[in-house]
C-alpha cells in the first residue's frame, strides 16, 4: 500500500510533520538545558536537543552533516560534557539557586532577541531563494578536498592544538601538587 | 512549512536566543558551557539552511558547517579543561564564587 503524500485528514504533507515534530523536540529540550536544576539531566536533554537538531539536517538534505552532528556533538562533546560534571558536581555541594540574580533581565533580552532575529528574518527578501535542494555527499567532499583544503588543515592543526592544550590545563597540578 | 526558508531561521533564531539566556542567567559554569554550545548548533543551522535553499552556497554551507563542528569540538575541550582548573582552586563550579579579582 503507498503511503499518501499528505496526512489524510489534516492534509499536511509529511516533511511538514516531521519539521514540527523534530523543531519542537529540539526547542523543548533546548529550553530544559537552561532550565533544569539537576546538571546531569541538563546534559542528557542536551544530547535530545542535538539529536533532533541531526533529524532537521537530514530533512534539510545535509546527511553528511547530520552524520558529523551525531558524531561530534552527540559522541564527543556531549560525553565530555557529562563527564565534566560528574568530576566537579559533588553531591553535598550545595544546589541552591540555578540562576543568578540577573535571570530576569536575562530572559526578557532573550525574548526580544529572539522576537528582533524572527521578524527580521521574515521580513528580509533574501533573494535567490528556490526549492530545498539536497546536498551531494561526493560533491562536498570534492569542495572540501580541494577548494577548503586549506581551511581544513588549519582545522586539524587547531584540533591539535586543542588537544595539547587540554591535556596542559587539566594536568598542571598533579607536577606541583 | 518545511519548504520555506523562514521557518529554519525562525527556529534557530529562538534557539540561539535559549542559548543566550541560559549563558547569561545559569551560574553552573558547565551549564554556561552547554549555552554555548546550544547558540552554535542554531549559527550551524543557520548556515545549512541557507546551504539547502540558495543554490550557490549548497555545498559551501556543508563545509562551513563541519568546519564549525570542528572548532566548536576545540572550543569545548579547552572550556572544559579550564574549568576543571579553576575547580581545582576554588572547589565550586559556580561563577559567581570566582570573585578574587574583586577583593
Amino acid at each position: 500500500m503507498a503511503i499518501p503524500d499528505t496526512i489524510p485528514v489534516l492534509g499536511i504533507s509529511w516533511s511538514d510533520v516531521l519539521f514540527l515534530v523534530l523543531a519542537a523536540v529540539m526547542l523543548g529540550s533546548a529550553f530544559l538545558v537552561v532550565t533544569l536544576r539537576d546538571i546531569i539531566r541538563c546534559g542528557l536533554a542536551m544530547i535530545v536537543a542535538f539529536g533532533a537538531l541531526a533529524g532537521i539536517y537530514v530533512l534539510l538534505g545535509a546527511p553528511l552533516v547530520a552524520a558529523a552532528q551525531v558524531l561530534v556533538y552527540i559522541g564527543a562533546i556531549a560525553v565530555l560534557i557529562l563527564f565534566a560534571v560528574m568530576l566537579t558536581q559533588s553531591k553535598n555541594a550545595p544546589v541552591r539557586l540555578v540562576f543568578q540574580a540577573q535571570a530576569l533581565p536575562a530572559a526578557v533580552a532573550a525574548i526580544v532577541l529572539a522576537i528582533l532575529i524572527g521578524v527580521t528574518a521574515s521580513a528580509t527578501d533574501w533573494g535567490a531563494v528556490t526549492k530545498r535542494i539536497a546536498t551531494a555527499t561526493d560533491a562536498l567532499a570534492r569542495l572540501l578536498f580541494t577548494s577548503y583544503v586549506l581551511p581544513f588543515e588549519v582545522v586539524s592543526v587547531l584540533l591539535l592544538m586543542a588537544v595539547i592544550g587540554g591535556i596542559f590545563l587539566a594536568k598542571r597540578e598533579g607536577r606541583d601538587a | 512549512m518545511s519548504q520555506s526558508l523562514d521557518a529554519y531561521l525562525v527556529i534557530s533564531g529562538i534557539l540561539f536566543s535559549i542559548g543566550t539566556f541560559g549563558f547569561l542567567a545559569r551560574r553552573n559554569a558547565i551549564s554556561m558551557l552547554m549555552s554555548i554550545e546550544l547558540m552554535l548548533n542554531a549559527v550551524n543551522l543557520t548556515i545549512v539552511a541557507f546551504g539547502a535553499f540558495i543554490p550557490s552556497l549548497n555545498g559551501t554551507a556543508s563545509v562551513i558547517a563541519l568546519l564549525v563542528m570542528a572548532v566548536a569540538a576545540a572550543e569545548a575541550t579547552v572550556g572544559l579543561a579550564i574549568v576543571m582548573a579553576i575547580y581545582r582552586n576554588r572547589r565550586t563550579p559556580l561563577v559567581d564564587e570566582y570573585d578574587s579579582m574583586r577583593q
